[in-house]
């Protein structure tokens, strides 16, 4: 649970990002304990995924400043993140469509025999095993990505940032694409990684995706914070209220968008 | 990562053992795990042999002809290895026609005018130098090239453009319009020709040796899945695979052997050596070409490149999904720039195998290549799209491309008509492809 006194895990700090003119992000402060799940809500486009992608290295922010376990972090790419822990899974899952699903969980850090070449097998081992856990009902290990339904496109995401020790793991609607079941699956996942001292950041514009498994939910609203607040000092009414109308309830606290 | 086999989550509980491989597939094709679309190719080439055969009354399957075109094919087909890695990263390279024009100038003046007088005529640094300095100066210029496309952000098709004009007047440049013919006798061989062969003796080693790395390669294969105990192949299907392949390697000997020297240089060639000729004639056999040897070494060395490096791993994942690749932490820009690099280094080879073919380097050489080597590698199924082909199919399609000119040659077809023909055949082709994989895929 969230333990304020601890260190914060992530802690980002006054971040800014303009594109032509627009600040699709504005000044936001969020902030992320180990153990935690935070869900960062706001309609589409309201700078949620922007500032998700400040952290996981995709963007580079104007101004602000990135702390990891305290430490002031410099985040000038996906490497730099997955250097720190922070593990993404995309919205658009962002798999490799014409390779299979040992190649995409090993993306950039392929396993290599002792002459540097591609192991294959060795791979494909440990994504049946990996998989095998997540899904277990997982069989297309020799094709394609493309060929893979929604759900099973979605576990290869969460294999791939599972098995790299992730401390920070962000998911960008990671139930949207996926049935009752599949969502349940993922929500257990959730849990389970959270009792590991996992911080998660859980991305949705869908209050009810997110409400029963977030400690503290932050709302954005035209790329600036309306306020940050304890799942158990609000009721779902209220965030909607954050989310629709910008305006902060008494349980949260305002940030510099909120309505007045 | 060092221990990437233990994971920090024991996420949802296995209803199953974890790694319960599936079984391994029933059908005839699917146990041998051969690609469909690559046997396709091999049966369409089979077709356009046959008819041309039967249209050129019988020229055409005669180990003369057979051996000239995998002669002919082969600067074409090293130069469509590289154009597959290209096309897969969703780019093309218009400029390979160029580069092989310079860097072939550049190879015969830096051989004439600098390697010869330092080392003197026949030295076995001639050669080795020479090679260096066109592939190094080759791979520059592929390097630039991929530096402006990647990290200028300007498209490979105006770049590569760009350097058609460039690198073909940088060409001329070099020798003032000049023809630089090339002296050295070692890096005539490159060109194929009597010299430029193996010999039968030695093709029989090729093909020896072919066949046990055949065999070694499906014996390691299956021992690295036991290893992991994934569903191996049925034996049936690894000795089909294997005799198949071996077959495949005999005939090819038997066919280059069985093509041999015309009786005068034969003579020629005897009295040389000191050997005496016999009264019904001397039979020397050509064998396998040193072009055609190089450019299965090229060829081997790119399908080992794409298929089992973390280099080729990224050329492909990039090409599937850019921006998944870009996050998945890979330096798109720095592949990028390495497979225009590549590109313009196997040019350079392609261009040592037809100057050496010529015996010089002229201004002119290896115009309108570019588009002979992107229909190859679109031919061999490479997807314009990106993200799929094979180096082994691009190979395939530069020896389809080659098999009609040398058919249509021989039907006494007018140069004309032959480039009607190829341009149909170019696009017939990838219709086909397009069908296939929408059926397919």
């Amino acid at each position: 649970m969230a333990n304020s006194a601890a260190t914060p895990l992530v802690d980002m700090r006054d971040i800014s990002i303009s594109f032509g003119g627009i600040r699709a992000v504005d000044g936001v402060n969020v902030d992320l304990y180990p153990g935690e799940v935070v869900g960062l809500l706001g309609h589409n486009g309201a700078g949620k995924s922007t500032l998700i992608k400040i952290l996981s290295g995709a963007y580079r922010p104007d101004t602000g400043e990135i702390r990891i376990a305290g430490e002031k972090a410099d985040i000038a790419n996906p490497r730099d993140a997955k250097r720190y822990g922070i593990e993404t899974i995309y919205q658009t899952l962002a798999l490799a469509d014409n390779v299979d699903a040992a190649a995409n969980l090993f993306l950039g850090r392929e396993l290599r025999t002792p002459w540097g070449t591609l192991d294959d097998v060795a791979m494909e081992a440990a994504t049946r095993e990996v998989m095998g856990r997540l899904n277990p009902n997982f069989r297309k290990f020799k094709e394609p990505v493309r060929g893979l339904s929604g759900g099973q496109r979605q576990s290869v995401a969460i294999a791939r940032a599972i098995h790299f020790n992730a401390k920070i793991l962000i998911m960008d609607e990671p139930t949207a694409a996926l049935g009752p079941q599949e969502t349940a699956q993922v929500a257990e996942l959730i849990k389970q990684l959270k009792a590991e001292g996992i911080g998660i950041f859980l991305i949705s514009h869908d209050i009810h995706d997110v409400f029963d498994l977030a400690d503290r939910v932050s709302v954005m609203k035209n790329g600036k914070l309306v306020g940050t607040a304890k799942t158990s000092d609000v009721t779902k009414d209220e965030v909607l209220g954050m989310i629709i109308m910008g305006k902060s309830p008494p349980g949260a606290i305002p940030g510099p968008g909120a309505a007045h | 990562m060092s221990d990437t086999t233990t994971t920090a989550a024991p996420a949802v509980p296995p209803a199953r053992p974890a790694s319960v491989p599936p079984s391994a597939s029933s059908s005839f094709l699917g146990a041998l795990e051969i690609d469909v679309r690559f046997l396709g190719m091999v049966g369409a080439l089979a077709v356009i042999w046959v008819v041309f055969d039967f249209l050129a009354d019988g020229t055409f399957l005669t180990p003369r002809n057979l051996w000239n075109l995998s002669v002919q094919t082969s600067s074409i087909a090293v130069m469509s290895t590289g154009m597959v890695l290209v096309i897969v990263m969703r780019h093309i390279d218009l400029s390979v026609g160029s580069i092989l024009g310079v860097t072939g100038m550049i190879m015969a003046v830096f051989q004439v005018n600098h390697l010869l007088p330092a080392f003197g005529f026949n030295h076995p640094a001639v050669i080795v130098l020479t090679l260096a300095a066109g592939i190094l100066a080759g791979a520059l210029i592929g390097a630039l090239h991929g530096f402006v496309i990647a990290y200028l952000g300007v498209p490979a098709f105006i770049v590569t453009l760009g350097g058609l004009l460039v690198w073909r007047g940088a060409a001329w440049a070099i020798a003032e319009g000049k023809t630089i013919p090339l002296v050295d006798d070692n890096f005539k061989l490159l060109g194929g020709g009597a010299n430029g062969s193996i010999g039968a003796t030695w093709s029989w080693v090729v093909c020896v040796v072919a066949c046990l790395a055949i065999l070694a390669a499906t014996v390691q294969a299956r021992r690295q899945r036991q290893r992991f105990h994934f569903p191996l192949k049925p034996l049936w299907a690894e000795a089909f695979t294997i005799v198949a392949g071996c077959l495949a390697v005999v005939c090819a000997t038997l066919v280059v052997n069985a093509y041999t020297l015309p009786a005068a240089l034969a003579r020629r060639y005897a009295e040389a050596a000191g050997i005496e000729v016999p009264p019904e004639g001397l039979a020397i056999s050509f064998g396998f070409a040193v072009p055609v040897l190089v450019a299965l070494a090229v060829g081997i060395a790119m399908t080992f490149l794409t298929t089992r490096t973390r280099f080729g791993r990224y050329v492909f994942a990039i090409g599937g999904n850019p921006e998944a690749a870009e996050l998945a932490g890979i330096n798109t820009k720095r592949v990028t720039l390495m497979v225009f690099a590549l590109m313009g280094a196997l040019a350079a080879i392609g261009a040592a195998i037809s100057t050496a073919r010529l015996n010089s380097a002229t201004n002119a050489q290896g115009t309108l290549d570019e588009l002979y080597v992107i229909a190859a590698a679109v031919i061999g199924g490479t997807s314009l799209a990106g993200g799929a082909g094979t180096v082994a199919g691009a190979m395939l399609g530069a020896v389809v491309m080659q098999s009609l000119q040398s058919g249509m040659v021989l039907m006494r077809v007018d140069t004309p008509y032959q480039n009607i023909v190829v341009g149909v055949v170019l696009v017939f082709a990838v219709w086909i492809d397009t069908m296939y994989r929408k059926r397919f895929k």
